[in-house]
């Protein structure tokens, strides 16, 4: 137990430190908001000064129907964030001085220092050409000089590092027990490397030299890459595919999954909701089940699911029947329960039945919270999918995402965490709309 | 103002069980009701004892009393909401085990149903029955004609103000054609003006429709000007504890109620009325006070 607290604390202070190391990126950010504000209200001053009613009040902090989504603020933001997406990627949508420091990029020199065992020393150079991941250059040509040093050449890929044998052509070699003191001038040994302007070069254990070029501030392809290569990636799998199923089959099979697993839980949840609404002996024997596994992620129930069902479609539906299940039985049933007395009564003793009771008051009296349980049933089915198939999959949007990253194509994963956005946004907004369709008197009795 | 000239309009108080016919006519009678709720806590309440009453085809009755007086656990009895421990409820002969049709009841709020237009919610006790719709639709224009709401059939009932809604329950019960309405505070939620324009509506319909009527309310002017029978209750236990004839309903269709008030007998009776219940609540605040 002691040994818990110690690995947790442990774990605990290397995240706040992170923390703290993200704060000055943090308050930069607050600090662009602020500034855009500024900029803003001052904008709008000089264009128009507006005398509606919200401008006329006096007291706006703490008044909530004074504060209204400011869609410029909205547009900023989300234009920000691709700005700095395309900053930190080098993408060809800005200017080019809006980009942050790539990585560099082209020829340079620096030289190193050799002592030979006897004492002599002697200075090379080193003509190092860096190029973009792709380009297969030839090694820049070194003229042979005197002296017991001879000048090397050496070709690196940008964001990549290389090893140089610096004593291959030299008349003096390591297993002869030359060397290097010096880079640039400036001593290095095994703890200190040298800073050469556009990279850094380390000595390492067995005396070669290490050369890793300057990585600038952007971010290489396979971690972050440029919003345009996401959008062409997003064209050329619609069109062809991403091994050998196209975006339209991954995310039909993944919509499918959904819909009918909702729909079999809505199909189910709804009715078992009713009757915990409506009868003790119902109320009693769905009570303990359904409050056991509300709280049970359905992600937890994957490897079960798998276990039994195995990775096909049938298994994905009876996970997603169950995630939905117990929402939709919850939603239902706190519908019944939130039916006003007095409304029943009034049927009631208007002649209505039982019968008619549940068809003309309970039942439309539960809408409302059936739309709110179905919406929330929508969204988790939607994670529950994507997080299922991620896990284990022949077709979907998760399983293309994670396919693709296992080769490293983080254009495809970023493309398709966007589509899963788009389309859970998408599902929320459909059932919202329905909402306000469907049942136009929720919130309003 | 309108001049009564009935000889009975005088008021007074008059034994309630004196009253009591027991010929099967067309009425209502309250026969020894009881009611006892036993709480967990192995107490009981006793919310209603041995109340009797007796009301003919067409009267109206109002009942005040301070909270606690068993008021609306009398009328949900009388509705079939509640099952008395002891006595029984006895609609034209016939005794009373459950809700039905021809006891409407109309709430203080929240009873229309929202997800129905005000047409459908006026429609709804005849839809219940099977009536045809072209039967019940002239029902529905004649009975929003009365109550004023003709322009209204189609809009929801959450677009109406207050005063409209009450005004669709009214409408909604009257469709049904109840022979006893029950009026649990209907015009408890609503602003003054608008109250006293319903209580106008509601003696202009009881004079129209000749129903029987029990109406609950914490005013002591609504009782006056809407009772032409006044039952004051006491609390713990709930019983009846003085019941006035009133001649103000008479006086107040079709006239103005503010006219009636000014009517030689209104203030003293309404004063005296104000001090029976500001006495029995008293009484219960220092019992509160004593057992605390």
């Amino acid at each position: 137990m002691g040994q818990i607290f110690a690995d947790l604390g442990g774990e605990l202070i290397t995240l706040l430190i992170s923390v703290v190391g993200a704060l000055p990126y943090v308050a930069l950010y607050v600090g662009l908001i602020l500034l855009a504000s500024f900029l803003y209200t001052q904008v709008k001053q000089r264009l128009s000064a507006t005398q509606d009613y919200t401008s006329l009040k006096t007291v706006t902090f703490g008044d909530e129907s004074a504060v209204i989504s400011n869609k410029a603020a909205s547009v900023i933001s989300i234009v920000l964030i691709f700005v700095i997406w395309g900053a930190f990627t080098g993408s060809s949508l800005l200017p080019k001085f809006l980009h942050a420091p790539g990585p560099f990029v082209g020829e340079a020199t620096f030289t190193y220092t050799v002592e030979a065992e006897d004492g002599q020393k002697a200075d090379a150079t080193v003509n190092v050409l860096v190029h973009e991941a792709g380009e297969k250059p030839e090694a820049p040509v070194v003229a042979e000089n005197d002296g017991i040093a001879k000048d090397d050449a050496l070709v690196v890929q940008a964001y990549r590092s290389k090893l140089l044998r610096w004593d291959a052509n030299d008349e003096v070699t390591r297993k002869g027990g030359a060397k290097i003191i010096a880079v640039d001038g400036q001593p290095i040994d095994r703890d200190t490397d040298v800073q050469v302007g556009f990279g850094r070069v380390a000595l390492t254990d067995k005396g070669t030299l290490n050369f890793e070029p300057s990585k600038g501030w952007q971010m290489e392809n396979i971690w972050l890459p440029a919003p345009e290569s996401v959008w062409k990636r997003l064209i050329s799998v619609s069109q062809d595919g991403y091994q050998n199923v196209t975006l339209a089959e991954h995310l039909s099979y993944s919509l499918f999954r959904v819909i009918v697993g909702f729909a079999l839980g809505a199909a189910v949840g709804i009715p078992l909701g009713y009757a915990m609404g409506l009868s003790n002996w119902f109320r009693g024997w769905f009570d303990p089940i359904v409050e056991f596994m509300r709280p049970v992620p359905p992600l937890a129930l994957i490897p079960l699911v798998i276990i039994w069902a195995g990775i096909g479609e049938q298994g994905k539906i009876i996970l997603l029947f169950l995630a939905a299940l117990w929402i939709m039985a919850i939603g239902a049933r706190s519908g019944v329960s939130g039916v006003n007395i007095t409304k029943v009564h009034a049927a009631y003793s208007l002649g209505a039945s039982k019968r008619q009771i549940l068809r003309h008051v309970i039942i439309p009296n539960s809408l409302p919270e059936i739309f709110t349980a179905a919406r929330v049933a929508m969204g988790v089915c939607w994670g529950t999918v994507v997080a299922a198939e991620l896990v284990a999959a022949e077709k979907g949007v998760g399983k293309m995402i994670v396919a693709a990253s296992k080769f490293q194509d983080t254009d495809i994963v970023l493309m398709g965490i966007i589509l899963i956005g788009i389309i859970g946004f998408g599902i929320d907004m459909l059932m919202r709309w329905a909402e306000k369709y469907l049942v136009p008197w929720k919130g309003k009795a | 103002m309108r001049r009564h000239s009935d000889a009975q309009c005088q008021i007074g108080t008059m034994s309630v069980t004196s009253e009591k016919d027991t010929s099967a006519e067309q009425g209502l009678s309250i026969e020894n009701l009881s009611m006892r709720f036993d709480l967990p806590n192995g107490s009981h309440v006793q919310a209603l004892k041995d109340v009797s009453l007796d009301l003919k085809q067409g009267e109206l009755l109002s009942v005040l009393g301070p909270s606690g007086c068993g008021k609306t656990t009398l009328l949900n009895i009388v509705a079939g909401f509640l099952a008395p421990t002891e006595g029984r409820i006895v609609l034209n002969g016939h005794q009373v085990f459950g809700p039905d049709a021809e006891r409407g009841m109309v709430f203080q709020q929240g009873a229309l149903f929202e997800w129905m237009s005000v047409r459908d919610n006026v429609r709804f006790g005849p839809d219940m029955k099977g009536m045809p719709k072209s039967e019940s639709a002239e029902i529905v224009d004649h009975l929003l004609d009365v109550v004023g709401l003709q322009d209204f059939k189609e809009k929801m009932v959450y677009e109406l103000s207050g005063g409209m809604q009450q005004r669709v329950a009214l409408a909604r019960c009257l469709a049904n054609d109840p022979d006893v309405i029950l009026m649990d505070e209907p015009l408890g939620a609503l602003d003054a003006l608008t109250r006293e324009r319903m209580q106008s509506l509601v003696l202009k319909l009881w004079k129209e429709t000749g129903k029987t009527i029990i109406l609950i309310t914490h005013s002591v002017d609504e009782a006056l000007l809407l009772g032409e029978r006044l039952l004051v209750m006491a609390p713990r236990p709930g019983r009846i504890h003085k019941e006035y004839r009133l001649p103000f309903a008479d006086m107040g269709v079709g006239a103005d109620l503010r006219e009636v008030k000014k009517h030689p007998d209104y203030a003293p009776t309404r004063e005296e009325i104000l001090n029976m219940i500001w006495n029995m609540e008293e009484e219960i605040m220092g019992r509160t006070e004593e057992s605390a």
